[in-house]
Order: C-alpha cells, then structure tokens, then sequence
C-alpha cells in the first residue's frame, strides 16, 4: 500500500533537499509493493526489533553494495557510456567522474570508488606536484558535492605511490566528508613513512581509516575493497544485501542463556536468512539487474561474484541483559567478554550452516559483519563495539578487547577511537599502537583529533558545522548529516573516551 | 628484591622519545630546579601525615606512622601534592621491575622510557627492569638531568639504548642558582653519551636561563656528531612550578624561533621546539 501521508510529508519537507525528496519518493513507491514473503516469526522478530533490513526496501532492484572493476573499465573504456580508454589525466579524472554517477547502490550513490591511488598513478608522468593536487582538489570537491551521501569510499595502499601521498596532502586541505578513505596496510608492504603522513593526515581531517590487509586478504585475495562504512567485500562484485541481528533486542525475549543460546538465536537466525535469500532472489530472477545492466554486460562487475552480509551488533547489551543483576559488564569484565566470545561462536556456527543463495564466491555462505547502527539506534551499540562512556581506563585493555572480537567478521568491523590532538606531534607513536593491534588481529581502526569538526558517527563522517546546521533545522547538503545529528546527540558520542592523552 | 619508588606510568606516551612508549617516573631528585614543572616529585614522603586530614576523598590514611594511600577511593584532585611541605606525594608506590614491566602497554609501545624525578638515583633498578624489557624486544631510555656520571655504570649503559639528557644551564653559576647542584658532570655526560652513540637527544628548557650559551657550549662538545645529535628547545612555561619562577613569563614564540636559528649556526640540524 502506498503511504500517501509519507508521500505527502516528503514532498512538502522543508529539510530534504530536491535530490532527497526525489530519492525518499522512488523509496515510498519501492515500499508499496509487497513481493517478499515474510513469515509470521520473521514478522514477530521484525516487530521486537531484533531483525532489521536497514531499511532496504520492500522490491530490491538492485545489490546493495557494488565494487565496479575500475581498472577493467580504464582498460577498455565504456561502450554504453561512449568512452574510450582514457590516455591523459584529464581524460581519466572525467571517465572516472562519469561512471560514478551510474554506479548503483541502496543509497543510489556509489559506495566504491576504487583504489585510487592505483587508478591515478599511471597517469602522472609530466605533471608537477602541484598541477596534480590542482586537478585532484577539483575532482575530490566535484566528488564531496554530488556524491551527498558519506558511505561512500575510495581505498589507497598498502603501496606508496605518488598518486597516494598527493592524495593524502590534498584530502587533509579539504575537510571533506565525502569520499571517506581508507589505507590498506601491510607492515611488509607500506613504509613507515607513508603510514606516518596517513596517520598525520587523519588527525588532521579524520580520514583515512586503516585497514589491515593482511587479514582482510583472508576472504578474497587482494581483489577486495572497504565500501560504505567499513564492508570488506569483493571487487567485480559486491553484496546483494544485509539484514542484522540486533542483539540488543533478541536478548530482551531471553528467558536464560540457553534459552537465548538455543531457541532464540537458532530461529531468529534462520529468518534472517530466509529474509535474505528472498531478497536475493527477487534481486537475481526477478528486478533483471543481473540481464540489462551495462556494468553486467561490460564485465565490470559479475553475479557470481556477490555475496549477502549477515549483520550482528548490540551485542554489548546482549552481554549485558544476559548477565542482569550480577553486574558484569560487556568490556569491562572477564566473565561478560567470555559470554560476548560464546555467543559470537555460536552465530558463526549457526551461519556457516546456512545456504546462500547464487553465491559461489563464499560457496554458498553468509559473511558475518559487524553493524555499526542506524540514526534511529537507541541504546544499541555499533557491531561489538563497547557503549559510548563504558569504556575500559586502559586503551590497551580496550584494544585487546577489540582484537578479540574482530576476527569473527570476514566482511567488515571497525572501531573508533578519537586522539588527543597533541598526538600530531608523534604520528609514529600512533603507528606503533596500529602495528600492536593488528598484530594482535584487530582488522580495522579509524582515528579523529579530539579537537576536529569532522566527526566519525558510526563509520560515516559528519562535520560538526553541519550538525548545528540540521539541528536548527536548515536543509544540508549531505544526507549522512540527518543521519549523524541525532546519533552524535542520542548516544553521547561527545562522550567518547579520548585516548593516548 | 630491587625496588624503586614510582612516582606514576603513563602507558602510552608519546612525548618521552620516539614513537609510543610507556614513560615510568621516579620519585626523588638530587635536584630542585626553580622551574620544575612537578614539583612533587623531587623527594620521598616523611610519612608527616600532613596529606591525610586534608585529603577530601578519605582516600589517605595513617597506619603504623605510615601514610597509606588508597587507590580506590583517590579522586586524583591533587590537593595531597598541594599540601605537601617536602615537595613529595603519598601516592608513591614501590615497585620491582617485574611489577613495573607489567604494566608496559606491549605490543602497542616500541619501548620504554624511564624519567623522574632523577631516575639515576636508582641505577640497580634501571639495570634489572631494562634487562628484563630488552627481553621482551623493547627499547629502553633513560631521561636524566645528567648530574650523574654515565662512564660510572657500564653495565646499565649495556641495556640501555639512549640518554635524553637535559642540559639545563652552562654557566656553573647560572646552573647552581637555577638547581641547587653543580654541572661539571653534565658537561662529560654529553661527550661520554656522544662518544658511546647513547646521546638519544639534549633537551633544553628556554627561557630563565643562559639558553645560547648551554646551545654553543654544548655544539663545541659534541664537534663533528652535532649535526646528527637530536636538539629539544622546550619553552619554559609556569604552569605546575611553585615559588618565584611561578610568576615568571615564558619566553615568547619569536625567542624560540630566534633559539632554533642560532642553534642552527652552532650546528644542529634537528631541531625540535616544544
């Protein structure tokens, strides 16, 4: 049924822009249709809140998250887009400015933008440092202006390359939101050097992220890519879709720790997978993405090369609702981390027994990923980070804590830690506690400068300027913006634990 | 067993050498330089009592003629150190160097660096916990006022990697009035330090004191090695400091930057200002 108040209220807003109001329409109509089948428990677990599809529609049309070839597509140009291979800089920057715009994704922006560094690189013989930058600051801003939405993301390393320091040097001048970066880092691979102006350079604008590479080599070799907000997937390829687990809510229906470890799990897991087959099979039989898209036809990307993401997060007050009454806390307790640890065995055995449809990549399984959350998240931490305020005295204890944690995620996991800003001084010193914790299998971490306007939500970065914008509720360019105002004030992110002070 | 008294651990610091280091101090100083910046470190607690009914937090107590400190109940509001009449702290705990070592935020510190206080007034110690965190793949720094004679401990100077070494004035005048000790010492510690490829940096706090002559002195010391020699020019700032040098002004951003060029005439190529 079309809900012709919602459309209504859209397209009287005040606060959306043109762009949004356009885009939450396409979503109403999407909404109307009734093409999944949803059974009665699923249904029951959709109402408690314990499933949720990140509100990705009721007629997927396309995959949720697309990772294009780029370097296929410099290769041989585009037919359906008229382009040649393009041989200058110039040409490049405008091919690759083209394709973007046609790249798809739940958010209808491109949520991949490539290696970049590598993109560029062969591209820059002849130019001078600061022709590059000029050309660069150019298509970063084109990029930062149309692509209105942060989850959107371009990768750089392990290897240095000119293009990558440029980039770098370029990126923290511009105090962009959009595209967020991350490093893929390799001790063996990245210099130090490259590292030290990375880690200087997201104290500085909050970006890039870092990425270890070599466990996220794990899943596909080199050819993965960090999309949208820290998904480790598969380039030429993608993730059809992603429905979570929120444990925060699954808990609240537990009657004991088996009670939750054996019944409730085991049948809310299942409908999550049923839930997501559905989608992707409407998706591959039925929306004819897979049979008219051009970057199907162009080999840019393949179905057989997605893969659906099973979402966990809350489970820091799963831990904690679990263990009512005895007060152990998820963090901060070694008998509530031993739990934390036990549940998580027990999702990752209940879905590797599940089936995933027309996805011979994973051979027919799920990946786990650790969601970071939604704007309308209340008291539910991101994935299994530790709540906002709880957060161990010792950055160590709260490091390891985190490496503990992360290697149940092949499809992405991230932790946030704002720096103190004199930490600038010293970016070796940040350096030396990224090579300790990924030595001890932490995956992925991304810093701000506790000084900075430019503020990680849950992944996502939102300027701090545009949040008083929304809050005074003015219209703002980026849509990420009216996701992260009332998830910075919500869940206290101010309160985040600034570490190495 | 070696014990020594610390003062406090910061796990990961990053201003006590290169990159991320745990930074242990120790209490107790054979100096009292007018512009210390924390004070309460410069002697052990007399166990006077003075700290314990002041305390707001009831976190001291006195036992057996001892002040207790307990850890649990502190709000850590410094009002203890504020009272003290011997420049000390109750909150002083005696450590060995296995008790000190676990507390070391390994993997995420390429080392440690041992400051004060004076650390070197307790070598037995700085020789067992550096020993046993070489073992551990960890680099080990001492931070010294340099009163103390380095050629004297062969055997510390094994373990250790390098010697962040404070030269605070040239003049024996300038230095007497200024710490209340004499710097003949300091004066061979650099050229020792220098010559045994120990000297991680020299550190000069400006601003109160004879700076351009510590900056010439200390380039005709180290002859053809200052170029390679890490130079620190730290502004004196007032904050933390008690008696006359509190209500002193720090020396302004153009004084630093004129320091850091004559530093570059006399030699030193990398310069840091604090």
């Amino acid at each position: 049924m079309l809900d012709l108040n919602a459309v209504y209220e859209t397209v009287t807003s005040r606060s959306l822009t043109h762009e949004q109001k356009v885009m939450t329409l396409a979503k109403h109509a999407e909404n109307a249709l009734d093409v999944l089948p949803i059974p009665a428990r699923t249904q029951h677990y959709f109402e408690t809140g314990a499933i949720n599809d990140l509100f990705e529609g009721h007629a997927p049309y396309r995959p949720r998250y697309i990772l294009p070839d780029y370097p296929r597509f410099l290769q041989n140009g585009s037919e359906f887009l008229h382009l040649d291979p393009p041989k200058t800089l110039d040409e490049l920057l405008f091919s690759l400015m083209i394709l973007y715009r046609h790249v798809p994704s739940i958010t209808n922006f491109p949520v991949y933008l490539g290696s970049i560094d590598k993109l560029l690189d062969p591209f820059l013989e002849g130019y001078s440092d600061e022709e590059i930058k000029e050309k660069l600051r150019l298509f970063l801003t084109y990029l930062d202006r149309t692509i209105t939405d942060s989850f959107c993301h371009a990768n750089i390393g392990p290897e240095q390359t000119r293009a990558g320091q440029l980039l770098l040097e370029v990126e923290q001048d511009l105090q962009n939101t959009v595209p967020n970066l991350t490093i893929k880092y390799d001790p063996n691979v990245t210099p130090d050097s490259f590292m030290e102006q990375a880690i200087l350079c997201s104290l500085r604008c909050s970006n890039p992220a870092i990425c270890n590479d070599v466990a996220n080599r794990r899943p596909f070799g080199e050819a993965y890519g960090v999309a949208s907000c820290y998904n480790i997937l598969p380039t030429r390829g993608g993730a059809y879709t992603l429905t979570r687990v929120t444990l925060t809510e699954l808990a609240k229906e537990a009657e004991s720790e088996t009670h939750f470890m054996d019944t409730l799990l085991p049948e809310c897991l299942q409908c999550i997978a049923d839930y997501m087959n559905a989608r992707i099979q409407f998706i591959v039989e039925k929306s004819g993405f897979f049979e008219s898209n051009f970057l199907v036809k162009e080999g840019l990307i393949d179905k057989d090369r997605f893969l659906p993401m099973f979402g966990v997060t809350g489970l820091a007050e799963c831990v904690n609702t679990l263990l009512a009454g005895t007060g152990k806390r998820y963090g901060n307790d070694p008998d509530a981390d031993a739990l934390g640890l036990r549940i998580m065995d027990r999702i990752q055995e209940l879905v590797e027994g599940y089936e995933a449809l027309y996805s011979p990549l994973t051979n027919g399984h799920f990946l786990l990923h650790a969601q970071v959350g939604l704007d309308s998240d209340k008291g539910i931490t991101s994935g299994v980070r530790i709540p906002v305020g709880e957060e161990p005295e010792s950055f160590a204890d709260h490091l390891r804590h985190s490496a503990k944690f992360h290697r149940y995620f092949p499809a992405g996991v991230g932790d946030i830690f704002p720096i103190a800003s004199n930490v600038h001084q010293n970016p070796a010193a940040l350096l030396d506690v990224v090579k300790g914790a990924f030595d001890l299998g932490m995956q992925y971490m991304s810093f701000y400068s506790a000084d900075t306007d430019l503020v990680r939500i849950t992944g996502y970065l939102v300027k701090r300027s545009e949040m008083e914008k929304y809050r005074k509720k003015e219209a703002v360019l980026q849509q990420t913006t009216q996701l992260g105002a009332p998830n910075y004030d919500v869940n206290h992110l101010a309160d985040r634990k600034v570490r190495m002070a | 067993m070696t014990q020594a008294p610390v003062n406090r651990i910061i796990p990961f610091s990053t201003v006590d050498g290169p990159g991320c280091r745990t930074a242990v101090f120790l209490q107790a100083c054979n100096l009292s330089c007018g512009y210390c910046h924390n004070p309460e470190t410069q002697n052990l607690c007399l166990h006077c009592g003075k700290c314990v009914d002041a305390c707001p937090a009831g976190a001291l107590s006195k036992q057996d003629g001892r002040v207790i400190w307990d850890a649990a109940k502190c709000e850590k509001c410094d009002t203890c150190l504020q009272v003290c009449p011997h420049r000390a702290s109750p909150r002083v705990q005696w450590m060995t160097p296995e008790a000190v070592l676990r507390q070391v935020a390994a993997p995420f510190v390429r080392g440690i660096t041992v400051s004060g206080g004076e650390c070197m007034l307790w070598p037995p110690f700085l020789q067992e916990l550096f020993t046993l965190a070489k073992r551990s793949g960890l680099t080990c720094l001492i931070d010294s006022n340099g009163t103390f004679s380095f050629a004297e401990y062969p055997e510390l100077m094994q373990v250790c990697d390098g010697v962040m070494l404070d030269v605070k004035a040239w003049s024996p005048q300038v230095f007497r009035t200024l710490t209340g000790g004499e710097n003949d010492t300091v004066r061979q510690n650099v050229s020792f330090l220098a010559e045994t490829g120990k000297l991680a940096e020299i550190r000069v706090v400006c601003g109160q004191t004879d700076a351009d002559d510590v900056l010439a002195g200390t380039a005709a010391l180290l002859g053809e090695r200052v170029g390679r020699t890490r130079l620190v020019l730290i502004a004196f700032r007032p904050a933390g400091v008690r008696g006359p040098f509190a209500d002193m002004e720090p020396p302004s951003a153009q004084e630093m930057e004129r320091l850091r060029a004559f530093a570059r005439t006399v030699g030193f190529s990398r310069i840091v200002v604090k």
